[in-house]
């Protein structure tokens, strides 16, 4: 064999490999999925929905972990979305360029490389204690508020980035005040974009389970939770729970709770993306 | 400018500065509950003793064990997603068409998106079963299952960055490569790689850190057994499990194994910290300059 074929042979070997490599990603992935599925699938009634946590398998449903999901959702949400955007334009649009700017940056990004679970130290002495909160919906909320809140600044001030300057012109021309032009031009061209970043912030919050463990989110959760600051469970507190024992019957139930917790989470992911699509094929700069 | 606006810019100012607050709220918490930590417990002990046994009646606090599993693991799963990321990102950017690129990796990215505690189900359910046909004497709780299992989950990391940085070398640099001759792979391997470097290299790094501080894989297949070890077969405890191992128990507030987590705690921040300035350091440096 002489060195044009030795090379052409290793070219198509890595070829095959790459190919083999990019299937591995892909085939886990459905194995996942459809294990899941066999496993949880036929557990799915809509006494599951609504029955409480139970030591018998069979009799136990998410009622109080999906109502928890729900209320920590909302509250995460209203705090995360507006500081978020409002620490985004004062970034983008405030702040002069020197070493406060910069080292607000960095200090963004590193917020945005803390491991989730030290949100959690950070909530139970901060929230739980010093504030006196409580093991409540408050304090997981304002934990995963923290926790996100990169991901929504990072968000809104690219989509504010790709805003063209002659719009804000414009609204200066007219006579509109700095906040006026933000508020009224800026913030609605760029709405695609904060809202795909604040959907896919809500989806990886929903997905959280270590952070809200440190703050005291409960195993076992025998009422649906009435007010912020009541205990709580969430959704994957409840499967890691149902995991970790020994009874078959848990772990069915468990994979019963995941298809719930991949469909909202494919859900939001899917939302986002289509979002995404629209908002850059309608707006041509 | 009149009252209002500055109101509002005093507001969004706010807004910003709760970033930093956050930072500082996690260094002051960190560090004042060690130090309360470290008033019953010397820094020799933590350093050296190889044992961790906190919720024990016999105590010892020697955080070697929980550093080297959490080593452990995430060795494993860089064994894992290093080759495969890398190729994949080769291959898309340097083999597959627009569309096949186009399909595969948003595909990919849902490997990221994927709730980790369903990530634990899988490796205690599917890939720990599996491993146990292949590999007599492997513990129902092991760290090459959690270990393989986050490897997969980070492979998106790899290949999506590296492929960005891959992409962003100049066709012309590629061309001339061809034009001398050279397959895809020598190109890709000889030309493309070592240009996008230091993409590659941001990459790996922020895997390695979203590696170290992962959690729930690892509490639900790992066993939280605090092991001084490299074999990967037997139960083991990194750093964030011990964590999540404490908070789910009754551990009395102010007591020293409640000081305990925030001394873990810091371990783990500090190192992720060191990773995650290497990379902006590198991505800072070594900004991909052609011209």
């Amino acid at each position: 064999m002489n060195n044009e074929q030795v090379k052409t042979l290793k070219n198509n070997a890595f070829k095959i490999w790459a190919i083999i490599a990019t299937s591995i990603g892909l085939i886990m992935l459905a194995v996942l999925l459809i294990k899941i599925g066999m496993d949880g699938l036929h557990r799915l009634s809509f006494d599951f929905f609504t029955a409480l946590p139970s030591r018998r398998p069979e009799q136990a449903g998410i009622l109080t972990a999906l109502v928890g999901t729900l209320w920590v959702m909302v509250t995460t949400a209203v705090f995360a979305i507006p500081i978020g955007i409002g620490a985004g334009i004062y970034l983008e649009e405030y702040a002069r360029k020197g070493w406060w700017s910069s080292f607000l940056e960095i200090n963004i990004s590193n917020l945005a490389g803390v491991p989730s679970i030290i949100y959690g130290l950070l909530g139970l002495e901060i929230f739980v204690r010093t504030l006196h909160l409580g093991q409540s919906i408050l304090s997981g909320s304002l934990t995963l508020s923290l926790l996100i809140l990169p991901i929504v600044i990072v968000s809104t001030r690219e989509a504010i980035k790709t805003v063209p300057s002659t719009m804000r012109e414009a609204s200066y021309a007219l006579g509109a005040s700095k906040w006026q032009t933000i508020w009224m031009q800026m913030l609605p061209a760029a709405s695609g974009g904060i809202m795909t970043g604040i959907i896919l912030a809500l989806s990886r919050a929903i997905g959280e389970t270590a952070p809200l463990i440190v703050v005291g989110a409960l195993m076992y959760v025998p009422f649906v939770p009435k007010s912020v600051f009541d205990s709580f469970t969430v959704l994957p507190i409840q499967i890691y729970n149902w995991v970790s024992r020994p009874q078959a019957g848990f772990i069915i139930n468990a994979a019963a709770a995941i298809i719930v917790l991949m469909l909202i989470t494919i859900l939001m992911n899917g939302a986002a993306v289509i979002l995404r699509n629209r908002w850059q094929n309608r707006v041509k700069w | 400018m009149n009252r209002k606006e500055q109101i509002i810019e005093a507001l969004l100012f706010l807004c910003g500065a709760i970033s930093v607050l956050t930072t500082l709220g996690i260094i002051a918490v960190l560090f004042f509950q060690t130090i309360e930590f470290f008033s019953e417990v010397s820094l020799k002990d933590f350093l050296t003793d190889t044992q961790w046994t906190p919720l024990f009646a016999i105590k010892h606090f020697g955080i070697l064990p929980l550093v080297t599993g959490t080593l452990l693991i995430t060795l494993i799963a860089i064994i894992i997603a290093l080759p495969i990321g890398l190729s994949i990102a080769i291959y898309l950017s340097e083999y597959s068409s627009k569309g096949v690129r186009k399909i595969v990796k948003p595909l990919l990215e849902i490997l990221a998106t994927v709730p980790t505690v369903v990530y634990g189900y899988f490796a205690l359910t599917v890939v720990t079963p599996f491993l146990q046909l292949i590999i007599p004497g492997l513990s129902g709780f092991n760290a090459l299952s959690p270990g393989i299992v986050m490897g997969i989950m980070i492979v998106p990391f790899i290949s999506s960055l590296s492929e960005d940085a891959l992409y962003a070398v100049p066709s012309s640099l590629k061309e001339a490569a061809y034009a001398l001759g050279s397959t895809r792979l020598q190109t890709s391997l000889k030309v493309a790689v070592p240009a996008a470097s230091s993409g590659i290299m941001v990459s790996v790094i922020l895997a390695v850190s979203r590696a170290i501080g992962e959690t729930m894989i690892v509490a639900i297949a790992a066993g939280q057994q605090p092991r001084l070890t490299f074999d990967p077969r037997v139960p083991i405890e990194t750093i964030t499990t011990y964590i999540v191992q404490v908070s789910s128990g009754d551990v009395p507030n102010g007591s020293l194994e409640y000081r305990t987590i925030f001394a873990a705690g810091l371990t783990l921040f500090v190192i992720t910290f060191i990773l995650n300035n290497i990379s902006f350091y590198i991505k800072k440096k070594y900004r991909e300059q052609y011209e």
